[in-house]
C-alpha cells in the first residue's frame, strides 16, 4: 500500500517545529506502524535526510514507551492498542496520515515525536509506592485480599504509564493516570495504610507539573491502550475528599 | 489552627478542590432549577393559587434574602472556578494538534462555557424582567382582585410577546443542554460514580435535562397559544 505521511519534525526542544510531508511507498499491510516508520526512515537515510525520531522499546504493548498521535488520536485508530501493536492493515491504500507527538505543556517535545514524560515519574515518586521498612519476606497469603478488591486493583494496575490519556484530553489532564495509581494501591491492604498521604501528594505533584484538570469527557478512557476506566477518577476524587476532610493522625 | 486554615485554603488551589467547588455549587444550582420549575408550574392552577404562591415567597422576609444570597454566592463561585479551571486547562496544552479527533466527548460537554455564559446572561435578564420589573415594565403593574401583585397576568402578558417567549425558550434549551452534561458530570466529580452507576446517571441526566426544558417551556408555550387564559378584566 502507498501512503502519504505528514510528520511533525522538530530538531530539539527549542526548535518551533513543523509538519513535513513524506511518501510511504509499497508498505506491507502486515507491518506494525513502527515497522512502517522504520521503512520510511531507511528511505530518508538513503536521501541523506535525518530519520524521524520516535520512542519505542518492547514493541509488544507492555512498556508504554511508544507514543504518538495518529490522525488526531493518541496511539491511532485501533481501540485498546499501543502504536507498536497497531498494524498497517487498519489503514487504506492512499490514506494521508498525520503523525504528531503527544501534546502537553507537561510533556515537552525533545525531538520529532519524542517527548519528555518524566513528569509521570515525579508523580510516582511523590507517592505511588508502598513504604517497606525491611524485614523478612511475608508469606504469600498472610494478608487476605477480597476478590473484588483484588480484581479492581489489577484493572487499575494495568496502566503502563504511556501518557495517551494526557495526549487525548483537551485539557492535557493526567487524572486517568494518577487515579489508576492511587486506586491500585488504595484498594490493597498493603497500600491502604498510606492512602491519604498518597493521594494528596500525588495530586499535588500532578498540579505542580502543570497538567490540566478533568472535565469528565472521557476521551482518555477511549484512547487508553489498557482501557483503564474513568471510574478510577471518581475513586480518586473520593479519596482526595476523604484525605482532605479526615487527615491522618 | 494555621495548619487547619492552610489545609482549607489549599483546597482552592488544587485542581480537584476547584472541581469540587464547581460540582457542589452545581448541585445547589440544579436543585434550584428543579424547585423553581415546580413552583412555576403552579401557574396552571390559575390566578389565585399562583399569586398566593408568589406572595408567599415575597412574604418570607429575611429568609428570602438568605436564600437569594446563597444562590448568588453559588453562581459566583460556580462561574469563577469554572472559568479559572478553563484558563488553566488551556495553558496545559500551549501547542495544539494539527489534527484532533474526539471519540467520546459529547457536544454538550465541549460547549459548557458557551451554554453557561448564555444561561448567566439569561439569569440577569430574567431577574430584571420578573423580579425587578426593569425591562418590560408595562407588564409589571397589575394588581389582582385580592390586591396582590398580579404575577399571573404579568407572566401571561409577557409570554404573549413572541420575542420574550422566544428568548425564554432558547435560554431554557441552553440550560437543559448545560445540565445534560453537568448532571452526570457532577456525580463523577464528587466521586459518586462507578461502572454500574455510570450508564444510569447518564440516562438520568438526559431525562432531567429534558424534563427541565419541557417543564419551563410549557409556560411560555401555553401563554402564547392561549391555553393559559388572562383573568377577566385584564386586557392585553
Ligand atoms: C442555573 C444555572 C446553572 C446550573 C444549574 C449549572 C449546573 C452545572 C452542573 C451540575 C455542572 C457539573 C459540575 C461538574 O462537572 O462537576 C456544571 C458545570 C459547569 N458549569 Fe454550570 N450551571 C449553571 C450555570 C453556569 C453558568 C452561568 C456558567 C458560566 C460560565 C457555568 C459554567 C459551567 C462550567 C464551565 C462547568 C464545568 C464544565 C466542565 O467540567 O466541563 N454554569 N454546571
Ligand atoms: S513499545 Fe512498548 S508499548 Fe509500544
Amino acid at each position: 500500500m502507498d501512503l502519504t505521511l505528514y510528520v511533525w519534525r522538530q530538531k530539539d526542544a527549542k526548535d518551533s517545529g513543523r509538519l513535513e510531508k513524506y511518501p510511504a511507498k509499497s508498505i506491507d499491510p502486515n507491518m506494525s506502524f513502527l515497522e512502517m516508520l522504520d521503512v520510511v526512515n531507511e528511505g530518508l537515510i538513503q536521501q541523506n535526510i535525518e530519520p524521524i525520531a520516535f520512542d519505542s522499546d518492547c514493541r509488544e504493548g507492555i512498556c508504554g514507551t511508544c507514543s504518538m498521535t495518529i490522525n488526531g488520536i493518541p496511539h491511532g485508530p485501533e481501540r485498546g492498542t499501543t502504536v507498536c501493536q497497531l498494524h498497517m492493515r487498519k489503514f487504506k491504500d492512499g490514506d494521508a496520515i498525520y503523525i504528531e507527538p503527544f501534546r502537553a505543556r507537561a510533556f515537552p517535545v525533545l525531538r520529532d515525536l519524542i517527548t519528555d514524560r518524566s513528569a509521570f515519574d515525579r508523580i510516582i515518586q511523590a507517592g505511588g509506592y508502598v513504604s517497606i521498612n525491611t524485614g523478612g519476606v511475608p508469606d504469600g497469603n498472610a494478608i487476605p485480599v477480597p476478590k473484588v478488591a483484588q480484581e479492581e486493583a489489577m484493572d487499575a494496575a494495568q496502566c503502563i504509564g504511556c501518557g495517551a490519556c494526557v495526549a487525548a484530553c483537551k485539557n492535557a489532564s493526567a487524572m486517568l493516570f494518577v487515579s489508576a495509581k492511587v486506586s491500585h494501591l488504595a484498594l490493597l491492604p498493603q497500600g491502604a495504610v498510606e492512602r491519604k498521604r498518597r493521594v494528596l501528594n500525588m495530586v499535588g505533584q500532578m498540579d505542580a507539573e502543570s497538567f490540566g484538570s478533568c472535565t469528565n469527557q472521557y476521551e482518555c478512557e477511549a484512547v487508553c491502550p489498557k482501557e483503564i476506566s474513568v471510574q478510577f477518577i471518581a475513586r480518586m476524587n473520593r479519596e482526595y475528599l476523604q484525605g482532605r476532610v479526615l487527615p491522618e493522625a | 489552627m494555621t495548619d487547619k486554615v492552610q489545609r482549607i485554603t489549599s483546597v482552592f488551589s488544587s485542581s480537584i478542590g476547584k472541581k469540587l467547588i464547581v460540582a457542589f455549587t452545581g448541585v445547589i444550582l440544579t436543585g434550584f432549577v428543579v424547585g423553581h420549575m415546580l413552583g412555576n408550574l403552579q401557574v396552571f392552577l390559575g390566578q389565585d393559587k399562583f399569586n398566593t404562591y408568589a406572595s408567599f415567597l415575597q412574604g418570607l422576609g429575611e429568609l428570602l434574602y438568605v436564600v437569594r444570597g446563597m444562590l448568588l454566592l453559588a453562581v459566583i463561585l460556580h462561574i469563577y472556578f469554572s472559568i479559572k479551571l478553563a484558563l488553566e486547562n488551556r495553558e496545559a496544552r500551549p501547542i495544539p494538534y494539527a489534527v484532533k479527533k474526539y471519540r467520546e466527548a459529547s457536544y454538550a460537554s465541549r460547549t459548557m462555557h458557551y451554554s453557561g455564559i448564555i444561561v448567566f446572561a439569561f439569569i440577569v435578564y430574567h431577574i430584571l424582567h420578573f423580579t425587578l420589573g426593569k425591562v418590560h415594565p408595562q407588564y409589571y403593574h397589575y394588581i389582582d382582585p385580592k390586591g396582590r401583585h398580579d404575577v399571573y397576568s404579568m407572566v401571561i402578558l409577557s409570554f404573549r410577546n413572541p420575542l420574550i417567549s422566544g428568548t425564554y425558550i432558547v435560554s431554557m434549551f441552553l440550560l437543559a443542554w448545560h445540565l445534560s452534561h453537568g448532571f452526570s458530570s457532577l456525580f463523577q466529580t464528587l466521586g459518586l460514580n462507578n461502572a454500574r452507576l455510570r450508564p444510569v446517571l447518564g440516562t438520568l441526566g438526559t431525562l432531567l435535562a429534558w424534563a427541565v426544558f419541557a417543564g419551563y417551556v410549557s409556560i411560555p408555550l401555553a401563554a402564547w397559544t392561549g391555553i393559559l387564559k388572562l383573568p377577566p378584566g385584564v386586557l392585553p
